[in-house]
């Protein structure tokens, strides 16, 4: 792109890094409370994302199975519903995380 | 978080705000107490319909014992069906208005956790004396100090894994709730009570599980 754009996006990336401080200049008492958000709603987000790709292929491959075998789905459903269990477990101690961040700090 | 109206509204606001899990756990042990005199009493050749129902879960979770932890996992049997019946019972009783789940408070959960901690590190013991530590050691010999100190932080990691899927997963559905009673009263928070029952149930069973799992571990030879 051109010389101008290059130095006008720049320009805005390092005064958007800088402009952080100035929020911690303000107010003495809650300094670092967008932090606590940003942090609270990123946690709880990124979490979301491993276990849906987790879940989809756990999910995936015992639909395949059953597809191979549909006499054996019975024996099939019962760990996939644990393994679901397991992986979401995951997504829950990034909640609790999430949930302590909003609460408790 | 507060719970403003529920059945134990009678009693001051320091006790309700401190000790409602307590004050829910003792309903849920109520519950328990009436099924167990149910129960007891003079049981029928060819049973009726309560008798049947209940029949259908203990035979449903003896099976499932019989299935993980074989036959020397009998004697544990019980404890892994109160722990069923408690935490399904207190899962559930969220459910009910003007009840609160004791399960979403992490006290609660995590009692059940240390118990089956305790429980499966004392059948290891007794079953295997000194030679459970021959569990965490691994199949190599000279890798024994290094594989002991990942075993024990993954065995550490058990009762937390257990009691905080477990508190997540109910006080979750506790603050959708009441989100979706500030945003929208009228009939939006309705799907979130047929997830609550499915993950009731389904949270149950997962622990019910893993302490079998856990059991059958310590009860079977090192490697």
């Amino acid at each position: 792109m051109s010389k101008v754009l290059r130095i006008l996006i720049n320009v805005a990336l390092i005064m958007g890094a800088f402009s952080a401080s100035a929020f911690a200049a303000d107010g003495g008492a809650s300094s670092a409370e967008w932090a606590i958000y940003l942090g609270a709603g990123l946690g709880i987000g990124i979490a979301a994302h491993g276990t849906g790709i987790g879940q989809g292929n756990a999910t995936a491959k015992a639909v395949e199975g059953i597809s191979r075998n549909p006499g054996a789905s019975g024996k099939i459903i019962t760990p996939m519903i644990i393994g679901l269990a397991m992986i979401e477990s995951l997504a829950i101690y990034a909640l609790v995380v999430s949930l302590i961040l909003l609460f408790v700090v | 978080m507060e719970h403003p109206l529920n059945i134990f509204s009678f009693l001051p606001s320091e006790i309700i705000e401190k000790y409602l899990h307590v004050l829910m756990t003792f309903v849920v042990i109520l519950i328990s107490l009436v099924i167990g005199l149910i129960v007891s009493r003079k049981n029928k050749m060819v049973p009726d319909k309560t008798q049947n129902a209940i029949e259908v879960a203990v035979n449903g979770v003896y099976d499932m014992c019989m299935d993980i932890m074989g036959k020397d996992g009998k004697p544990y049997f019980p404890l892994v069906f109160a722990i069923g019946l408690y935490v399904l019972f207190s899962n559930v009783l969220g459910l009910v208005p003007g009840f609160s789940s004791p399960t979403a408070n992490l006290n609660t959960t995590l009692a059940p956790a240390l118990i089956v901690f305790v429980t499966y590190n004392f059948i290891g013991i007794k079953k295997h004396g000194a030679g459970y530590i021959k569990h965490f050691m691994g199949p190599i010999l000279w890798l024994s100090p290094l594989m002991i100190v990942i075993e024990v932080i993954g065995h550490i990691s058990r009762p937390v894994s257990l009691s905080v899927r477990l508190f997540g997963n109910i006080f979750g559905k506790e603050v959708l709730l009441m989100v979706l009673f500030m945003l929208v009263p009228f009939l939006v928070p309705l799907p979130i009570y047929f997830l609550g029952i499915f993950v009731a149930v389904l949270q149950t069973y997962v622990f019910m599980m893993l302490t079998m799992i856990y059991i059958s571990g310590a009860l079977e030879e090192a490697h």
